[in-house]
């Protein structure tokens, strides 16, 4: 029994680390049709953001809760005034941009940090004990901040003008310019704010994976596969995909191993997209955002 | 002489050309040392520090007059984390750059890739990292500690220490695997239960799952041989569970990376280690060594261990077989090593083992605590005993293989 809702509870964290990590890319990918080949970095930068200011004196729960997002929503607003914004509708060429400047911060955070960086943070929070089984506090806590984040991002999108115009700049931009918005401002927030939600994420996760330079790229495939699946809009998509293939992952991993778990979720993404090409979100649950 | 523009522009033309002719002429004259050494990918937190002490090697030699009279030009390769660059780096360096010897590899992986091509244009190969050991081949000496070094000591220690029961947890390549074999071997030559054995891909940072199937099995101790940057957030994630407390790790790779500086000092206290060098140990010549290193370095010199300061010795050890032998010609340098050629590095005595071409060295056990290792136990002058049973290459010289490629039990070993 205990071992039983240890597990399950674990398959829920493997869900919500999906979930978490894709949000950004599905902000960006989904209302803006640009493939960010840097969003694995921008999870990096916000790893970074902590650890340089935890190593600075600031508190830990101030660094992850207030910086992270700030200095990241910040780096993607910069990114997309000087790279992205002339390269709307010319996904090639997004691809190209966004993969080289995925470079350039790895080379860059290298360059200034080290390959490694020393940290002293851990996960704070302690330890939870289900009977015989212990789990992370700061585990539950991730799973916790996920649904609130996924929460936050569905009233901004649906409750808030600006959710309103920026759906409506999406889905009609020269309508949208005709009515008196100012579509390039709203490009650059929901840019913006695709990048915090990546930098959250990963400040988020820095305690308890560490930050390394190349730390990117170990998110970036799972969370283009997540967005992928889950299709085009992007809550519904991301939750029903993370819940899918993070599940899958999960109880996989926790029967075979990690080798095989790895397997299953990929080869379920690849039937997944042969039986619904637009991703799941593509067939059902399409009036969703 | 009646100075006139078209002589001017003959004899300035000249002047200017000459130093270039001259360059290239001393430049000829060098001898290549080639590196290649991941600096960038995952693996970079072994191939960056190796890197350094390379170059300070080659610099402390250089200023000491070189080799022969002559200046050993060093040149490195980043094949960036990735198979397919070492191969082709590995070519460029034999055929482009027509190199006097090789150091090259980190991954297991790495080294299989590239030993063949070496071995066929017979170009010197040394291979200086840690490794599961079997590598019997003449071109290639292999410096690092092999399992019959480190694990055979570490098991024993730690299974008195901790108990009998062991769980395995290890990279998913040719050195997890192998290793994984020779911790099961001597756990069961030491009495104990290897009750589980787990492989992960590289790039795997969610251990979850794994830590609630060592809950479920409660091993005595766990054994890593994890590699890489996003495997250290296995130790993160396990004393997050608190099971650092409960269950205490031994590694077979766990700070070579310097990942006891990656994780904080209550995540990593009591952890136990054996490598051949750390950079702890007390002597004069690695307290020398050290200093040298932090000014070569600057502020930002990485933390010292096996790898780099193997990396460091091993080009000592190359350089003397080169003034021995009086000359850079393979043959000559090989046969100097193998007449049982050492050095006094800051690791203590490294000696070639000329059946093997393995190092005969001394290897600590050390354990962790506040960032850094305490040293418990030193082993002098350790044989490579695992190669050494299926690798002679005085009877047969001629051999270029990987004995253990296809696991310890195809090369006749019982786990």
């Amino acid at each position: 029994m205990d071992l039983l809702v240890s597990i399950i509870l674990q398959i829920v964290y493997v869900i919500a680390n999906l979930a978490l990590i894709s949000l950004g890319l599905a902000i960006i990918f989904g209302m803006m049709r640009v493939i960010n080949l840097a969003h694995g970095e921008f999870l990096m930068l916000g790893g970074y953001t902590v650890v340089v200011a935890t190593n600075n004196g600031v508190n830990i729960w101030v660094a992850i809760l207030i910086l992270s997002p700030l200095v990241v929503g910040a780096i993607g607003v910069i990114v997309e005034r000087l790279l992205i914004r002339f390269l709307y509708g010319r996904m090639v060429d997004t691809l190209l941009a966004t993969w080289g400047l995925s470079l350039l911060f790895i080379g860059l955070i290298t360059s200034i940090f080290g390959a490694s960086t020393a940290t002293t943070i851990s996960p704070p929070l302690g330890v939870v004990t289900i009977g015989e089984y212990t789990s992370s506090g700061y585990e539950l806590f991730l799973i916790g901040i996920t649904i609130l984040l996924f929460v936050a991002v569905y009233l901004v999108l649906k409750l808030t003008t600006l959710g309103l115009v920026a759906r409506g700049t999406m889905q009609n931009a020269e309508m949208a310019s005709a009515l008196g918005v100012s579509t390039s401002r709203i490009y650059m927030l929901t840019f913006g704010l695709g990048a915090a939600v990546s930098g959250f994420a990963g400040g988020l996760l820095a305690p308890i994976t560490g930050v390394l330079p190349t730390i990117g790229t170990v998110y970036i495939a799972k969370a283009f596969i997540t967005v992928i699946s889950g299709g085009a809009a992007i809550l519904a998509g991301t939750t029903s995909a993370s819940i899918l293939l993070g599940g899958l992952n999960g109880i996989i991993s926790f029967v075979t191993g990690p080798t095989l778990g790895e397997v299953a979720l990929l080869l379920a993404a690849i039937i997944l997209l042969r039986i619904m090409p637009r991703g799941i979100t593509g067939s059902i649950f399409r009036k969703s955002i | 002489m009646t100075l006139n523009r078209r002589h001017f522009v003959a004899s300035a033309t000249a002047a200017l050309a000459m130093p270039a002719f001259l360059k290239n002429a001393y430049a000829a004259d060098d001898i290549k040392f080639v590196s290649i050494l991941d600096q960038s990918g995952g693996l970079d937190i072994y191939g960056k520090p190796m890197v350094d002490t390379t170059r300070m090697a080659i610099d402390e030699i250089n200023k000491a007059g070189g080799l022969l009279g002559r200046k050993v030009d060093l040149k490195v390769y980043d094949p960036q984390s990735t198979i397919q660059f070492y191969t082709q780096f590995a070519t460029q360096a034999a055929a482009g750059d027509k190199a006097d010897v090789v150091h090259a590899g980190i991954t297991s992986a790495s080294r299989e890739a590239i030993r063949p091509t070496l071995s066929r244009f017979k170009t010197l190969y040394f291979y200086n990292t840690l490794y599961e050991g079997g590598v019997c081949d003449i071109n290639n000496f292999c410096t690092g500690s092999t399992p019959a070094q480190t694990v055979e000591k570490l098991v024993p220690h730690t299974m008195n220490k901790w108990g009998k029961k062991v769980y395995i947890v290890a990279a998913d390549y040719n050195y997890g695997q192998i290793t994984a074999q020779w911790v099961q071997k001597y756990v069961k030559d030491n009495g104990g239960e290897a009750v589980a054995v787990e492989f992960f891909p590289l790039d795997v940072t969610n251990f979850g799952s794994t830590i609630k199937k060592i809950q479920a099995a409660k091993p005595d101790m766990v054994m890593s041989a994890l590699v890489g940057g996003a495997h250290a957030s296995f130790y993160r994630q396990y004393a997050a569970a608190g099971m650092n407390k409960s269950v205490p790790i031994a590694s077979t790779t766990f700070g070579v990376g310097n990942e006891h500086k990656l994780i904080s000092a209550v995540e990593g206290d009591g952890m136990i280690c054996a490598y051949s060098y750390f950079e702890e140990i007390d002597s004069p010549a690695n307290g020398d060594f050290v200093k040298r290193f932090k000014a070569f370095a600057g502020d930002g010199a990485p933390a010292l261990n096996e790898l780099a300061a193997r990396s460091y010795e091993a080009a000592y050890l190359w350089a003397e077989a080169v003034k021995q032998a009086g000359s850079t010609d393979r043959d000559k340098v090989t046969e100097a090593l193998r007449a049982g050629l050492g050095i006094d590095g800051p690791s203590g005595k490294v000696q070639i083992e000329p059946k093997t071409n393995h190092a005969v060295q001394n290897v600590y056990l050390a354990e962790l605590k506040d960032q850094s290792f305490n040293i418990i136990e030193k082993h002098e002058n350790q044989p490579p005993t695992d190669t050494l049973l299926v690798c002679d290459l005085v009877a047969d010289p001629t051999q270029s293989t990987f004995k253990f490629e296809n696991g310890l039990k195809a090369a006749g070993i019982d786990i």
